[in-house]
């Protein structure tokens, strides 16, 4: 250290010095980093509505929305939902929705983000809801800390993902338990992870509550690439 | 070596990080990461390699800026330059390893307030020339790894009956879930550090037995009490 004490302004120039020298760093690092942040989301994004083909599971490699291909994000611009113009990777601050076509480019559906409370964290997941029928047709958990071996398995038990292969969503969504299935708007929960079955259900009625007034059976104008 | 001041070396100070000085299991520190994002091997790996980058670059530039930072501010400027490299780990994180960045989530940010970093910087790279300070930092890092990812292994192993994702206890074992869960961590660092404890205190009463012989055989200093 220096001798005597330091005056103050030497003090507040080393501060800012410091801050610049640090602030020009984080900066570059930022712009540098940015293009494969979110080229590492897009591809997130697309493995989770086309589906991973390198995955293990073969559920993991289905799409979301049978057939879908591809697929273009939507976002909703005051009441009305209008194609998204940005940059790979780049997500709408606001609500947003993905429109799916299959290989001939005929609307399938769309996938819907929505996320909410789980017994741990945040349970975030995606959902295909094929306007046609008015039914869920696919459900995907995108991101949860439930507790391994019991709420963790919404994201892979077999049975319980069955229940969202044509999952009527009108009036509500109805969990009931295991085996009690009998109407289209009903889920089987799983047994010992109740909590996490019906956190999932939810968020899907809160989201679906949410987003069913505005879209219709066929894709808004400009939704097509 | 009373007064005049201790001539430091690379080896010793690199290696005391490992065992002697261990930042996990012997001086108990930074165990909020040690606990927290322990519950697979891989996990302990990346943690203990983003904190290894920050403290070695902190420490070498605190040791480096030794002379010109003004006391007054110092742990000022140690807490911007700690804060400056944990946010580029964040990002080239978030950049090359997207699952492991989400794994560990909030618990790279909180790398910056890691006791081991600011407790290095101050206790020791602030004092000393950059050369031990990095054998300090290396050390200090490498043990923390180490501390990590022996976490990691026993809650993998026992949690999920598998190391680094691979299948070790085949089918018919059922995994502990708890271990994967916080109370896993808990026990698991209990259990390491009682044994640490344990094999430490082991080791101090052979060298006093070692010298209660050497004192009553005198003139026989070779004297060997194992």
């Amino acid at each position: 250290m220096s001798d005597g004490e330091p005056t103050s302004l030497r003090l507040v120039a080393t501060m800012t010095i410091a801050g610049l020298i640090s602030g020009l760093t984080l900066v570059g690092i930022y712009v540098g980093t940015l293009p494969m942040i979110q080229r590492n989301r897009a591809a997130f994004l697309s493995r989770a509505i086309l589906g991973d083909s390198e995955a293990d599971d073969e559920r993991d490699r289905r799409p979301l929305l049978p057939g879908a291909e591809s697929f273009t994000t939507m976002e909703l611009r005051g009441n009305e939902l209008v194609r998204f113009e940005g940059a790979e990777g780049e997500a709408p601050a606001g609500p947003a929705l993905y429109m799916a076509y299959d290989a001939d480019g005929q609307f399938v559906g769309y996938g819907i983000p929505a996320e909410g409370p789980g017994f741990q964290d945040t349970v975030a997941l995606i959902y295909g809801f094929d306007a046609t029928r008015r039914v869920i047709v696919g459900m995907r958990v995108l991101e949860s800390r439930e507790t391994p071996g019991l709420g963790d398995k919404i994201i892979f038990d077999e049975h319980f993902l069955s229940n969202f292969e044509a999952l009527a969503v009108e009036p509500t969504i109805v969990p009931v338990k295991k085996g009690e299935r009998s109407a289209p708007n009903e889920i089987d929960c799983i047994t010992g992870a109740t909590i996490s079955s019906k956190a999932v259900v939810t968020i899907l009625n809160r989201s679906t509550e949410q987003w069913l007034p505005r879209i219709g059976a066929t894709p808004p104008a400009g939704g097509q690439s | 070596m009373a007064l005049r001041k201790k001539e430091l070396q690379f080896w010793p100070e690199m290696t005391k990080g490992l065992w002697k000085e261990n930042p996990v299991f012997i001086a108990v520190l930074g165990l909020c990461p040690a606990m927290a994002v322990t519950n697979s091997l891989i996990n302990g790996l990346v943690m203990g390699a983003a904190t290894t980058f920050v403290l070695m670059g902190s420490s070498l530039l605190v040791s480096a800026l030794r002379k010109v930072i003004p006391k007054a501010v110092r742990i000022s400027i140690f807490i911007i330059i700690i804060a400056t490299f944990v946010t580029t780990v964040d990002f080239a994180l978030a950049a090359l390893m997207p699952i492991a960045h989400k794994q560990l989530g909030a618990f790279i940010a909180l790398i910056v307030v890691n006791c081991i970093i600011l407790g290095r910087a101050e206790a020791f790279a602030s004092r000393n020339p950059v050369g031990v300070s990095i054998a300090d930092a290396l050390g200090m890092s490498v043990g923390f790894t180490i501390a990590l990812a022996m976490i990691g292994g026993v809650r993998e192993i026992l949690g999920s009956g598998s190391l680094l994702g691979v299948d070790l206890l085949g089918e018919h074992f059922e995994p502990w879930a708890i271990m994967i869960l916080p109370p896993g961590g808990f026990l698991t660092l209990g259990a390491l550090l009682m044994t640490f404890a344990w094999v430490q205190s082991k080791a101090e009463r052979r060298r006093a037995q070692a010298a209660a012989a050497a004192n009553v055989a005198e003139g026989r200093p070779e004297k060997r009490a194992a």
